[in-house]
């Protein structure tokens, strides 16, 4: 199993480790719930060392994600980033990832962890089919760690600790400035439903700043947060996991991601788009909340009178809700929000509803964009 | 650092304790130690009063944030009384798994079962045994 460079501090701080996409990682340091809170009331740090990043550079770049990324990059701006699928020719998703604009032909790219070594190859591929030999393609992941900071405190705690201010930087957009006197890539993003951010930084020094943030942070109530308060937090705020909600037979139309397929632009994948747009999906994402006592999880089947329609993709107490709540793949008819469904849980039919996305929505006053 | 488990009862290495009321009926439940490995119980799911059943067969169902956990019966028997109040307040097997946390009362079947059960001393030495 692969370390992060985070891995002995996780020790210390006596976390309970789990293999995660063939990487040792903490689930949690005290429980679920109590970082789940911390992050929602004050601040979570979380050590994400395992997701992958690639950068390109060189003449052709632009027009090489453009031919394989699902959202157009039109316009996006240096000091940018953007969500977007990568989808094979049939319209599946390969990868959602995230595009950092570092400057003209030149990007970064950030993968899942379990999707590194095929992004990789997929794009590396792509370039020799589209002769942009001018791009140069580096798994930078080794070299590169990343800590998400996230809840309402993540700025307070990060200025104390970054060169120039973080207040001006908007939603989705990133800097490059030092954090703790090293070069480092700071985005105003995350995937918990809170103001945070994303820190990239050479991985031999990513375990100091780790150090530093806690100790900053501790006066202000920031607590290491695990795997598990990751995915409460995620699931929660309506965002989809790789794997789950997400791989190479479901399409961006049958999730949540509609909006991040451009047609106006060629791309791989596009016209598979084309063909779905027009005949409608036969599954969709839907979200649910148990109406009944009980929690759904992962492979549970989903029943409409007493038919069989699909089946929940992540499902879970969710800690700020005080309810059980999920996402369900269910055939077409059953998607509108109110509607009643059942849920097989230990061969015992449980009553849900479909509710809209997301589960949570932060104070609007937090807001940053 | 889990509460020592008391030695008026009787454990199975399963971690469940069953506590000898008299009239052949055992009040059980999950010990500390096994509350501390599951963390935050969300979710209790109790048997039905009535429900028979045979020593170590499932007669529950707790659930933490991120995990579901069988219970298993210490005895073969006769449901008689759940606790009702883990619906509503699950977290009470956190805070008190030896008291307030019991789960279910069963009524013996073969009150000789017992005997095949740890004690309090046995328990402690199986869980740290496996603790290293």
């Amino acid at each position: 199993m692969k370390k992060t460079p985070l891995f002995e501090r996780h020790r210390q701080l006596n976390a309970t480790m789990i293999e995660f996409g063939g990487w040792c990682m903490p689930v949690q340091y005290t429980t679920v719930i109590e970082e789940h809170r911390a992050t929602r009331s004050a601040a979570g740090i979380f050590d994400i060392c395992h997701m992958g990043e690639i950068e390109l550079r060189g003449p052709g770049a632009k027009d090489l994600l453009q031919g394989i990324m699902s959202r157009n990059l039109e316009g996006q701006e240096t000091g940018q980033m953007k969500l977007s699928v990568m989808p094979n020719t049939c319209g599946g998703i390969i990868d959602d990832l995230t595009i950092y604009k570092l400057g003209d032909e030149h990007y970064m790219v950030v993968t899942n962890a379990v999707t590194r070594e095929t992004d990789f190859e997929w794009i590396c591929q792509a370039r020799n089919e589209k002769g942009l030999a001018g791009v140069t393609i580096r798994d930078i992941s080794d070299d590169t760690g990343k800590i998400d900071l996230q809840g309402p405190k993540s700025e307070a705690i990060l200025q104390k600790i970054t060169k120039g201010s973080l207040a001006p930087l908007r939603f989705y957009h990133f800097m490059n400035t030092e954090v703790l006197g090293t070069a480092s890539i700071v985005s105003r993003s995350g995937y918990t439903g809170e103001d945070g951010f994303e820190i990239y930084a050479d991985s031999r020094r990513i375990g100091e700043i780790f150090d530093a943030l806690l100790h900053a942070g501790e006066p202000l109530g920031l607590r290491p947060a695990g795997l598990g308060a990751r995915d409460t937090l995620r699931i929660e705020a309506g965002l989809l996991l790789y794997g789950h909600e997400m791989d190479e037979t479901i399409t961006p139309f049958e999730v949540i991601y509609g909006w991040l397929v451009d047609l106006t632009k060629p791309f791989t994948g596009c016209e598979a788009f084309r063909k779905q747009r027009e005949e409608g999906v036969k599954k969709k994402l839907i979200g649910f909340e148990m109406t009944d006592r009980g929690i759904a999880r992962h492979g549970y089947r989903v029943f409409s009178n007493s038919r069989e329609i699909g089946h929940v993709t992540s499902g879970t107490f969710a800690p700020t809700l005080g309810k059980a709540i999920g996402f369900a793949f269910v055939d077409g008819a059953h998607e509108g929000a109110g509607s009643e469904i059942d849920i097989e849980i230990r061969g015992r039919k449980v009553k849900a509803r479909v509710v809209p996305l997301p589960f949570y929505r932060r104070p609007k006053a937090q807001n940053k964009s | 650092m889990a509460k020592p488990s008391p030695a008026d009862r009787k454990y199975t290495k399963e971690h469940e304790w069953a506590l000898d009321r008299g009239n052949g009926i055992v009040t059980m439940g999950i010990t500390d130690h096994a509350q501390e490995l599951l963390t935050d119980i969300v979710y209790v799911e109790l048997p039905k009063i009535g429900k028979k059943i045979k020593q170590m067969e499932a007669v529950a169902v707790v659930e933490s944030v991120k995990s579901v956990s069988d219970v298993y019966s210490p005895v073969s028997g006769e449901v008689i009384e759940v606790n009702g109040r883990l619906e509503s307040e699950p977290e009470l097997i956190n805070k008190d798994a030896f008291g307030d946390g019991w789960i279910a009362r069963i009524r013996m079947d073969q009150p000789t079962e017992l005997n095949s059960l740890m004690e309090a001393s046995g328990y402690e030495a199986m869980i740290k045994e496996a603790g290293h």
